[in-house]
């Protein structure tokens, strides 16, 4: 600790601009790879096209609101089902825990949505405003033409991926291709236009002016995963080590005794968020590894091996400390941890498969009238009413009977305005029936008969049951 | 002015707070974070300009914009039936079997009726319908004034003993006891005679001929009773006062006087045909 006389600090701080330098090599590679890949699922998925039928929409991936359902290929979800999408959620979460108790921040490195927009924006930038150097010149330089020719196209260019993102949201929620039409002739709900445009408006301030400010300040997730960090994750790290201490190499005599680090600032220059990974793990590293690319590249030119910054463990790094060699990857990735991890994610998707191929393409479910319990009718006879439902998942109408079973056999069964026996339901839809149970007079209505309802797909020859029961007045 | 104290490993001054050895410090708030906040601050003063905000004494400011969450409802109810007043046109004018045999027409007089008859019946007949004493049950298959859908839809309309409708329905039974016609024997002995017919208790020929003199005009002579004027069926197992002895007594002696408010002038042609097809789908219609 170090007593100072300055004044003190301003209570905030304006951003520093980042100017990342274009870097080349393995994992710029890698990120362009699942840049590529996460862009091209999100911008195309919703044009996928699924055949259902003339009943249904022939989209892959769609989630149609106004009828309340999911589609993704063959699997479709109701709005009771929605404990698939937990399930969903859940794995997604589980995911997340073993990949980060495994590689570390590899989320925020490589696929979070911000990170590969504002690597999709950096690129927009170098592009038309030049590298590193030339963005710090534009800065510092008066407006001139050619200053607001080279930002207003950026801007423009921004503004045109910022649409496109938004735009293509809107498709997972309608049939893409009327919709396409629809948001370019003006016809669409003004819903679509101002989720659209919500959309472009956090994309361009998110990825192109925020950036960097989302994951230190905004982001919970840099500061959850602390949580799930160990000293087995891989994180990228300085081995200062064999770096230190850092210094221009000369051929002088005092050259001999400095470390690998030639204090060339490549590393900090290539950083996305403008951190210097030589002062240890911190808030900023989003483990995106571009500055082991420029690192290596700078080893190979002045003849030392590669991996002065690389991906390395906590235990590994005590080890190499130590002149020891490091555990295989496999060794450091296998343990009891992401083996826990491992089972749960996959028990829970393996359970949501099985209950997927297993569920019924009927459902039907029984809501027993207690208000009143039983209606007594003028011959003496005792009626019970129940709200019943039937769900037809077929993607045709089919033809339903329903009937009653009952160790009591003096139940009659009516549908109201319905014949029980050919009850019709549109395809991929619910129907909801008012059914009567009747017990004729002086027969022995005890306090609660049990009753199973079944019902049975005509066409299909499926069935199901409820169990239920009828009440009379007590005798 | 106190000197600040920097951390020495990263060079940022700290608030001086310490806790166990640990130093809280003092990181500068992100300068954008400091605009969002004014930023708030404006829209709050902007707020309480465009929307009511500010407490008066017996009101609050009205604000620029006008808005009214009262308004906003009564908007939206408005709007509502509006675009219900088409298919509520197409039920005041259609037949009942034309409602029952469309769908559309059909659900949206069926959950119509429901909301009103719990609006405006169920305080006395029940929100299951199941009425009480004195308030007939709307579920079973007796009706005292008729159970097709037009002899619901002329009670709502006009109701039962409503002196200020002229066409209300209209009936009395005479106070046997009260008005000193039977004595409290023949009351009793009539009284039994009206259970046996629906095998509650032995016939007499006594019963039987008081019966025929003073109840059948009405009830009939097997006392299956008249929807026309009102009179009950005693020969089966529905009793709106009960089946006990001494409530049929009670009955016999001061007679009773069931009213039910005629409806015409609160709810309109499409809402008393609403809840008349609700009522008769409940499962006793005729």
């Amino acid at each position: 600790m170090t007593m100072t006389t300055e004044s003190p600090a301003s209570l905030y701080a304006a951003r520093e601009p980042v100017f990342p330098k274009a870097v080349k090599g393995t994992f710029r590679r890698l990120k362009w790879w699942i840049m590529g890949l996460s862009l091209a699922v999100y911008y195309l998925t919703p044009w996928i096209r699924w055949d259902r039928g003339v009943h249904l929409p022939d989209q892959a991936v769609m989630i149609d609101l106004a009828n309340r359902r999911m589609f993704f290929f063959w699997i479709e979800i109701w709005p009771q089902e929605f404990y698939y999408i937990a399930g969903l959620l859940i794995m997604a979460g589980v995911g997340l825990f073993l990949f980060t108790s495994v590689l570390g921040r590899v989320w925020c490195g490589y696929a979070c949505p911000q990170t590969v927009w504002v690597d999709l924006y950096q690129h927009v930038e170098r592009w038309i405003e030049g590298d590193r150097n030339a963005q710090f010149r534009l800065l510092k330089s008066k407006w001139t033409l050619d200053k607001a020719r080279k930002r207003f196209s950026k801007w423009a260019l921004w503004l045109l991926i910022a649409v496109a993102t938004g735009g293509a949201w809107i498709f997972y929620f309608a049939d893409a291709p009327t919709l396409f039409a629809e948001v370019f002739t003006g016809s669409a709900h003004p819903i679509a236009y101002a989720t659209i445009g919500t959309l472009t408006a956090t994309t361009f301030v998110l990825g192109g002016f925020l950036r960097e400010q989302v994951c230190i300040y905004m982001c919970p997730w840099p500061r959850i995963q602390a949580a799930m960090l160990d000293e087995n994750s891989l994180t990228v790290t300085y081995k200062y080590w064999r770096g230190e201490p850092r210094g221009k190499h000369r051929k002088s005599e005092a050259a001999q005794s400095l470390g690998d680090c030639v204090d060339c600032n490549a590393c900090v220059a290539v950083c996305p968020t403008g951190v210097d990974i030589r002062e240890g793990q911190q808030i900023g590293c989003i483990t995106c590894a571009l500055c082991i690319d420029a690192c290596d590249d700078i080893m190979a030119k002045i003849g030392k091996p590669r991996g002065l910054i690389d991906y390395c463990s906590l235990a590994d790094e005590q080890l190499e400390q130590e002149g020891k060699s490091a555990w295989p990857v496999l060794k450091r990735i296998i343990r009891p941890r992401t083996i826990i991890y491992s089972v749960l994610w996959a028990g829970i998707g393996i359970a949501m498969i099985t209950t997927l191929f297993l569920r019924d393409t009927i459902d039907l479910t029984v809501q027993r009238d207690r208000n009143p319990i039983f209606v007594t009718l003028s011959d003496g006879s005792v009626r019970n009413g129940y709200e019943v439902r039937i769900l037809n998942r077929n993607p045709v109408p089919n033809v339903f009977r329903l009937s009653a079973r009952t160790e009591a056999g003096y139940l009659r069964l009516k549908v109201q305005g319905q014949d029980a026996s050919a009850i019709p339901i549109p395809a991929d839809q619910t129907r909801k029936l008012r059914v009567f149970l009747t017990a004729p007079a002086g027969s022995e209505t005890q306090e609660r008969v049990p009753v199973r309802l079944w019902v049975e797909n005509l066409m299909t020859r499926e069935r199901s049951s409820y169990d239920t029961h009828f009440q009379g007045p007590k005798p | 002015m106190a000197e600040p104290e920097r951390d020495a490993l990263t060079g940022t001054v700290t608030t001086q707070h310490e806790w166990d050895g640990i130093q809280e410090l003092d990181t500068p708030l992100p300068r954008w974070w400091l605009y969002t906040f004014y930023l708030t601050i404006v829209w709050g003063i902007g707020y309480t300009i465009f929307f009511p905000a500010w407490p008066l004494i017996s009101t609050a400011t009205d604000g620029v914009l006008g808005f009214s969450s009262r308004a906003e409802v009564a908007e939206a109810i408005e709007a509502h039936a509006a675009s219900n007043a088409e298919i509520s046109a197409r039920i005041a004018a259609a037949d009942f079997t034309e409602i029952a045999a469309n769908s559309d027409l059909d659900s949206f007089a069926r959950a119509g009726g429901a909301a009103i008859y719990r609006t405006y019946c169920s305080q006395c007949h029940g929100a299951g319908a199941a009425g009480a004493v004195g308030y007939p049950n709307l579920l079973d298959d007796d009706w005292l004034w008729g159970g097709d859908h037009e002899a619901i839809a002329y009670t709502l309309r006009h109701g039962i003993r409503w002196e200020s409708d002229e066409d209300t329905h209209w009936s009395q039974m005479p106070a046997f006891g009260d008005d000193e016609i039977l004595t409290n024997e023949e009351i009793e002995t009539v009284a039994d005679y009206a259970l046996s017919l629906s095998g509650q208790a032995e016939a007499t020929d006594a019963g039987a001929e008081l019966f025929l003199d003073h109840c059948s005009g009405c009830h009939g002579e097997q006392g299956l009773g008249d929807p026309e004027q009102g009179a009950p069926n005693l020969a089966d197992a529905i009793w709106l006062y009960g089946s006990e002895r001494e409530a049929l007594i009670e009955t016999i002696t001061h007679s009773r006087f069931g009213v039910m408010p005629a409806w015409s002038n609160r709810l309109t042609e499409a809402e008393i045909r609403q809840v008349a097809h609700y009522i008769h789908s409940l499962g006793g219609g005729e």
